[in-house]
């Protein structure tokens, strides 16, 4: 299906403060795949994603999802497509049930309260959090929250979900059910992240960003078994590789 | 660290909120109604009135006890907002000195009187007001208040604070504890660390709300928020308000505290 192709051409951001946040950016994302970014602290990830969900507006170049050029006027049709789960999980839950949270992006689609109902509870079913529902959001374990802020978004029945640390805060029960969980999601996923074991999991493309611009980019086990890339981008060997070698 | 034990006060009336009982499942309607009326009526009485306010206490008590909630939750409250009061009322025993009653030869004053008075709205008019949320949730009322037609852009900045109350106090309990870690006693504990904790406080909200703000575009907010309907109002709510609000006339209308004392006068003298 052509028309979930991302596709970034030659992408600059500048903060207003005149930080070159990216300098000359250029993917194709499929539909089915799952990136992975990653890079050192400061260098781009988030801007970028930020960008591909039209929260900030290139400086200077091109993002298109399917037919749709993101400019002012098709943000909106743009987050339609692009789900987005943020970093804090208390920026993402701002209603003060559980349901209402998951229903906001449902509604605000337009769909009817009967099916607006049956999205709530399939998302939340999907995360396993069903249970949750009558919750207020402030009364949740961060798990609890990481998987409430993911069933929202995909309410929305998104082509693509992009994450920023989806694994920050968690414990490595509620990591391993999240690694489970975007596994079993058939979504195009981006995924920035420092989580290198994460993405070497879930992601069978990886992007390293650095100083905004891309440095490497393929097929992830070649990409996180490059030790020296790695170091020269302040990032290790992922502790499942390391395990391996250390074998040998 | 007193910080940490009034946030959890704050998280406990939340917690009570979420109670089922009887009056926690009436419309949140019918509550902030028959409590809006229930303020008016105590607040109509005049200004040394005593005797007509007591049995107002009805109210309030009905609410503490069929709502499950423990008094002391309601009276440290009341405590905390009491220090306004003490500035409303601590004058009039000085300025308003003409002698009314004469108890056992000591002179009543008005001034004494009145304070009393205000002590006593003060204290139903409050809390039936904590009560209020404590048996109705703050979402609650905000719902009820959506229904009753109060400006959209009102309610949903009440949902919000309510929200981020918490995160924010949790915020500041964190900067707090960092203070208190790195500050070794006195030092460190001065105003002028006060007021820049209050700035980076201030600029870390800002930035949070625009963060939130995203977060809302992302799925689509065009400047409506729906909010669930989860109440409707049933025959529970119809009695509940009918027999308050008959309450509450006919203890405005007759001094039932007076009647009372003249019945038993005439039957002992």
């Amino acid at each position: 299906m052509s028309h979930h192709i991302l596709e970034i051409k030659d992408l600059y951001f500048t903060y207003p403060d005149g930080t070159n946040a990216l300098s000359g950016v250029s993917l194709k994302i499929f539909h089915g795949e799952s990136v992975g970014i990653t890079g050192a602290n400061g260098m781009g990830k988030t801007t970028l994603l930020l960008n591909i969900g039209g929260h900030l507006l290139p400086t200077k170049g091109e993002i298109s999802i399917g037919d749709i050029t993101l400019s002012k006027k098709t943000r909106q049709d743009i987050r339609k497509k692009v789900g987005f789960v943020f970093q804090r999980t208390d920026d993402q839950l701002f209603m003060p049930s559980v349901y209402e949270d998951v229903a906001f992006g449902p509604i605000n689609i337009g769909l009817s309260p009967d099916k607006v109902e049956e999205r709530v509870k399939l998302s939340l079913e999907m995360v396993g959090c069903l249970h949750l529902i009558n919750r207020p959001p402030h009364r949740l374990s961060e798990g609890q929250k990481r998987a409430v802020a993911i069933a929202t978004v995909i309410a929305m029945n998104p082509d693509i979900l992009i994450m920023d640390e989806p694994a920050s805060n968690l414990d490595p029960r509620s990591r391993r059910q999240l690694i489970n969980l975007l596994k079993g999601f058939e979504h195009t996923k981006i995924i920035a992240s420092h989580d290198l074991d994460l993405i070497l999991d879930v992601c069978e493309r990886c992007i390293i960003i650095k100083d905004g611009k891309i440095v490497a980019d393929g097929y992830t086990p070649n990409i996180l078994s490059d030790k020296r890339l790695l170091e020269e981008n302040s990032l290790e060997l992922p502790l499942s590789i390391q395990g391996a070698y250390s074998h040998i | 660290m007193r910080f940490d034990s009034e946030y959890f006060n704050l998280g406990y009336l939340d917690t009570l909120s979420y109670k089922d009982t009887f009056i926690h499942r009436l419309d949140p309607r019918t509550k902030l109604l028959v409590t809006l009326i229930f303020i008016i009526f105590v607040v109509s009485n005049s200004k040394y009135e005593i005797t007509k306010l007591i049995p107002f206490l009805i109210y309030p008590v009905f609410l503490l006890t069929s709502g499950n909630i423990p008094l002391r939750a309601v009276l440290k409250k009341i405590l905390i907002i009491s220090p306004f009061l003490i500035f409303i009322g601590i004058f009039n025993p000085i300025f308003d000195k003409r002698t009314i009653y004469m108890i056992i030869g000591i002179p009543i004053s008005q001034g004494w009187i009145s304070l009393f008075s205000i002590i006593l709205k003060f204290i139903l008019t409050v809390s039936s007001a904590i009560l209020l949320i404590a048996v109705t949730s703050f979402p609650g009322i905000c719902e009820a208040l959506e229904k009753m037609k109060v400006p959209k852009i009102l309610v949903i900045q009440l949902l919000f604070l309510y929200r981020y109350l918490f995160v924010l106090l949790e915020e500041s309990l964190k900067i707090v504890r960092a203070r208190e870690a790195r500050s070794f006693g006195k030092r460190g504990k001065d105003i002028k660390t006060f007021t820049k904790i209050l700035s980076v406080l201030l600029i870390r909200s800002l930035e949070r709300a625009e963060r939130i703000y995203q977060a809302m575009l992302s799925r689509g907010f065009k400047g409506e928020i729906h909010l669930l309907r989860k109440h409707s109002i049933g025959f529970n709510d119809i009695v509940f308000a009918a027999s308050f609000l008959t309450i509450f006339y006919i203890l405005k209308v007759y001094n039932i505290v007076n009647i009372f004392g003249e019945e038993l006068k005439s039957i002992f003298f």
